[in-house]
């Protein structure tokens, strides 16, 4: 497991940023942090090293009893979202701290972004998988069919991972190396390059490297 | 105010003059060559006003050498140094898509007096 500091951040949607040459650049603005650390989760504890973050504040009323006490040492109040990241120095962390964006990224940094992709519902292999398909026409009677899916008595059966049609999308997907081309500190949004995974108001990671 | 919103709004130029379709107007472009920036001047007819706010654009068509040329510009391109109106046509249409089937006299537009 790599061990990588980030920040949980929510899609917001893109639009586009001018160079100073002049260029357009297609950016995604990311609302992320602030993030309180909940626990430190320690090798002698827990056999890993990882501080446990909550993002999104929530209303401490509509906590169980359970949630309310797991967030009551940090006391910044509940979180809608309770992720961990495996951080090398947990020494640098405490129950409570808040973690910002301006601490961890700076303009033209690369970073990973995580997210859970759009579902798409029950697709064919075309769209799945991006398989050629037959003729439109000329009689082909072949269209958008995965054709063949295996051999007969030997083996038979169908070999394990074959591509076939099924749920699309909803899977958690990681966009590496983007380029951070905008911290804005005052109000708590990123701007990356290109597109990330998900739909607007998703839920994003955002690992540092 | 959205942070898309409030993004796009720190990016759009104000000094965009009032202009529409028929009107001919000069556009100066700043063209990095190598290391060297020079301005140049693409005159023509404004066929096409998109709006919008950051996704605003505009396309000027002229005449070159007898071939007909269309260039579009996102109008808060900060390339741009600046548009001049040089005279407001009287048309019927925004979309002066008709332009592109007519030559000479025919592809003429009518003046339109300064309100």
């Amino acid at each position: 497991m790599p061990k990588t500091m980030g920040i949980m951040g929510k899609k917001v949607g893109m639009t586009r940023i001018y160079s100073e040459n002049g260029s357009a650049i297609p950016v995604t603005a990311i609302e992320a942090g602030p993030c309180v650390v909940l626990q430190r989760k320690t090798v002698a504890n827990d056999g890993y090293d990882a501080i446990q973050v909550g993002f999104a504040g929530k209303n401490e009323a509509r906590l169980n009893r359970p949630a309310a006490g797991h967030v009551k040492p940090a006391g910044k109040g509940g979180f809608y979202h309770i992720k961990e990241f495996r951080v090398e120095n947990l020494d640098q962390y405490e129950v409570g701290q808040e973690i910002m964006i301006g601490d961890l990224f700076k303009v033209g940094d690369l970073v990973d972004v995580s997210g859970v992709s759009k579902g798409r519902g029950f697709q064919g292999v075309i769209k799945r998988h991006g398989f050629g398909g037959g003729k439109k026409t000329h009689g082909s009677m072949f269209h958008r069919a995965p054709g063949s899916i295996g051999c007969s008595a030997t083996p038979s059966k169908v070999v394990k991972g074959k591509k076939m049609p099924g749920r699309m999308g909803n899977d958690l997907v990681t966009k590496k190396n983007v380029i951070i081309v905008d911290v804005r500190s005052e109000d708590n949004v990123l701007l990356v390059k290109g597109c990330v995974p998900g739909a607007k108001q998703g839920l994003l990671r955002i690992f540092t490297k | 105010m959205s942070i898309i919103a409030q993004i796009e709004k720190e990016q759009m130029r104000y000094d965009v003059p009032d202009f529409r379709s028929g009107d001919t107007v000069s556009v100066h472009i700043r063209i990095i060559e190598g290391t060297k920036e020079r301005v140049q001047i693409f005159k023509g007819v404004v066929i096409k006003r998109k709006k919008g706010t950051m996704d605003a654009s505009f396309t000027v068509r002229k005449v070159s050498h007898g071939v007909g040329v269309e260039k579009c510009f996102a109008l808060h391109n900060p390339r741009l140094e600046k548009i001049e109106v040089d005279s407001r046509g009287k048309v019927r249409r925004s979309r002066l898509y008709y332009l592109r089937g007519l030559r000479g006299k025919a592809a003429r537009i009518k003046e339109r007096g300064i309100i």
